[in-house]
């Protein structure tokens, strides 16, 4: 029941607000319906933490408590997401660049949007994951050339060719699995299904596996923006209007590497720890450098945080590599911090933009003493976003550095450091242009409406009190930690 | 069906797949290219279908007729408005002469044969054994994506080397279950309207363009 719940509610608003004219109520709804589904994922990880994993649909549905992880990620972003698309949506429709039709499609398609990564994490096979997937690269599309400028139509035409040719190569990864298991089992019934994989992960084949994996890292890395293939994500993410690139950098990337982890585990269990690791330690590593070149010389701000992401999946990845149970829990509270942090990043980010009316990093400074509640939450942002403490990428950093460091990967944890040393100075020359510097003379400090304000405030607290005490998540952690270990 | 009279259509559709895909590398004019999509995508279809006849399969049949309504009909159709809204589209100036792709060609089948090594040792049937020549579709896919300037032959591409994917399950597997292959269809149609609309904007607004004169975004 739970899991229906969780996957009508917010489509039902999107559909709701796809029938009529956008008004500001719709938008509130579809912001509660997002809200019902951060609960209903609190309550579903309740139950199966506590006792069995829910299935629902005759079987092709399934919540362990990864899934209910995942649920709780997309659920909280997606409230600070959508409450902050109704001041982008009233702002646009105020100054009319929107009309109030093109802003109900724009609402219909979030939720979709979002209603599709629901669906990723919660299926149960491999394959009805792979079509969700590859569903929100559609419905994610229009939503990037929003803004209908050059830029975004030039950006939602790379995003669509790069993710759906990578896509494509993970659908011939996932047959290929199929292949693998039909061979080793001789019967296709629920050959798809990642528990049934699980099981005979150690009857599959090693050389199709070794094959099948490559092309699962290469096809889910690039919507994941694993560099070499990240080259459509800083177009992406920074022409998409603010709340969808909070979506899409806060929790998208993040569910295809949900479906990356479902591949690794299966992948462990056939090949044994080496070949897995080795590809995502690569990625990562790549990731990394990537993003530490290309943020020293950044010009604009949305691009800045763009790259952020890409450096915050390498570490991601390079968490996975080490696989263990503590590396585990780290890179899940990690998934879980990056989204809080960057969604709310993102959407300052979109508010400040909208106020200055550049996105050049050299067109914006003294934020601080020109907007004091605008400027302390994109400052505490880059606090969060940079793995300061009492934020809990802090926490989740240095666990997975000391799970790399116990996994043998000491090296890699060692180059992961430096490149994050050069982005952290990076970063903040950047974020010094940005919000310090002197007020104009005989200006007043402007005040930032309530509707910003409130939202990403909580969303840092949230970041924060998760990094001084992880207690109400130490249950899901350790039992999803679990699920991808043993 | 005897083993012969099965053998030899499913190696004809199979490998008029690939003939399909190395015609587009070689025809320059994007209405020409569009029917052979068209070819390609009922060759695919044929190919689901002979494999359907053979097992017995009515889930397998279901989609055979899926694949042939979506890819030799809906998606050709769709393409085919682009580039009759466009008389002059073709493939001028590609970044590698026609001669030098067919031998890029060539040399790509023979890559996807060596790389496809592993799965066709653990096949079992005759199926199974052709399955490089579905790689070898998705590898000039590739080529054809990474080499051409031209919208129309940007999705050509990206159809190239789903069509290949397409065709390299259904030789493996006798095709993934029902659900999954017609959602997998659903959002490959889905992707060419969205690619569809996107081209027509961009030429609304930027005129006849080449897909390397995008260059607002760069760092």
């Amino acid at each position: 029941m739970l899991i229906y719940a969780i996957l009508t509610v917010p489509l039902a608003a999107g559909a709701g607000a796809a029938a009529a004219p956008w008004r500001r109520w719709t938008g509130w709804v579809a912001a509660a319906a997002n809200g019902a589904v951060l609960v209903l994922g609190v309550a579903l990880a309740a139950r199966v933490t506590r006792g069995h994993p829910a299935g629902a649909a005759a079987g092709i549905l399934r919540a362990d408590a990864l899934s209910a992880f995942m649920v709780i990620v997309i659920g909280a972003i997606a409230v600070l997401a959508s409450c902050q698309s109704v001041r982008y949506l009233s702002a646009e429709t105020a100054r009319g660049a929107c009309t109030a039709r093109h802003a109900a499609l724009y609402t219909a398609l979030v939720q979709a949007f979002v209603t599709c990564m629901l669906a990723a994490v919660l299926a149960a096979s491999l394959g009805v994951m792979w079509v969700a997937v590859e569903a929100t690269t559609i419905t994610t599309t229009f939503l990037v050339g929003h803004r209908r400028t050059d830029g975004a139509l030039e950006a939602s035409w790379k995003y669509v060719v790069i993710c759906s040719t990578g896509i494509a190569l993970a659908f011939l990864g996932t047959a290929l699995f199929y292949f693998a298991a039909l061979h080793a089992s001789g019967h296709p019934a629920g050959s798809l299904y990642w528990t049934s994989l699980m099981a005979a992960s150690h009857r599959l084949d090693p050389g199709v596996v070794r094959l099948a994996m490559g092309l699962i890292v290469l096809g889910y890395g690039t919507k994941a923006g694993f560099a070499p293939m990240h080259s459509w994500l800083p177009d992406a993410h920074s022409q998409a209007p603010a709340p969808v690139s909070a979506l899409m950098s806060g929790v998208l990337l993040t569910v295809a590497f949900y479906a990356l982890l479902r591949f690794k585990a299966i992948a462990d269990g056939a090949l044994g720890p080496g070949y897995p690791r080795a590809l995502l330690v690569a990625a990562g590593l790549a990731s990394l450098a990537v993003a530490a070149s290309l943020l020293i010389a950044q010009r604009d701000y949305k691009r800045m945080l763009a790259y952020h992401s890409i450096e915050h999946m390498g570490l991601i990845a390079l968490g996975a590599a080490a696989g263990s149970s503590l590396a585990i829990a780290a890179v899940l509270l990690h998934v879980l911090g990056h989204g809080l942090a960057k969604g709310v990043l993102f959407l300052a980010s979109g508010e400040i933009l909208l106020v200055e009316g550049t996105s050049e990093i050299a067109g914006v400074s003294a934020l601080l003493s020109r907007r004091p509640a605008l400027g302390g939450i994109f400052g505490f942002g880059l606090v969060a976003l940079l793995g300061l403490p009492p934020f809990s990428l802090f926490a989740s950093e240095l666990n997975m550095l000391r799970a790399e460091v116990a996994a043998g990967l000491g090296w890699a944890a060692a180059v992961a450091l430096a490149c994050m040393a050069v982005i952290f100075a990076a970063v903040m020359a950047h974020g010094r242009h940005l919000l310090l510097g002197d007020a104009p003379p005989r200006s007043r400090p402007e005040a930032t409406p309530r509707i910003v304000a409130v939202p990403l405030t909580a969303g840092l607290l949230a970041c924060a009190f998760l990094g001084v005490s992880a207690w109400p998540l130490q249950p899901l952690l350790h039992a999803a930690a679990q699920v991808m270990v043993s | 069906m005897t083993g012969t009279g099965y053998t030899g259509p499913l190696g004809l559709a199979a490998g008029a797949v690939l003939a399909c895909a190395v015609v587009t590398l070689w025809r320059r004019d994007l209405r020409a290219v569009v029917s052979v999509l068209a070819v390609q995508g009922t060759c695919l279809g044929v190919t689901a279908g002979v494999l359907a006849a053979h097992s017995r399969d009515i889930g397998l049949g279901v989609t055979a007729a899926l694949v042939l309504i979506a890819k030799g009909l809906v998606i050709p159709a769709l393409l085919r408005r682009v580039v009759r809204r466009d008389p002059g589209s073709r493939e001028t100036a590609p970044l590698v002469n026609v001669p030098a792709s067919l031998l890029a060609a060539a040399v790509l089948i023979v890559v996807a044969y060596l790389a496809s090594g592993k799965i066709t040792a653990l096949a079992p049937g005759t199926a199974a054994r052709l399955a490089p020549v579905g790689v070898a579709t998705v590898l000039i896919g590739f080529f054809l994506l990474v080499t051409r300037r031209k919208a129309v032959s940007a999705i050509t591409g990206l159809l190239l080397i789903d069509n290949g994917v397409a065709l390299a399950t259904f030789l493996l597997t006798a095709g993934v279950p029902l659900l999954v292959e017609s959602g997998a269809s659903l959002d490959v149609l889905l992707v060419v309207v969205v690619l569809r609309v996107l081209a027509t904007t961009m030429r609304a607004r930027f005129g006849p363009f080449d897909l390397d004169q995008l260059r607002e975004l760069h760092d």
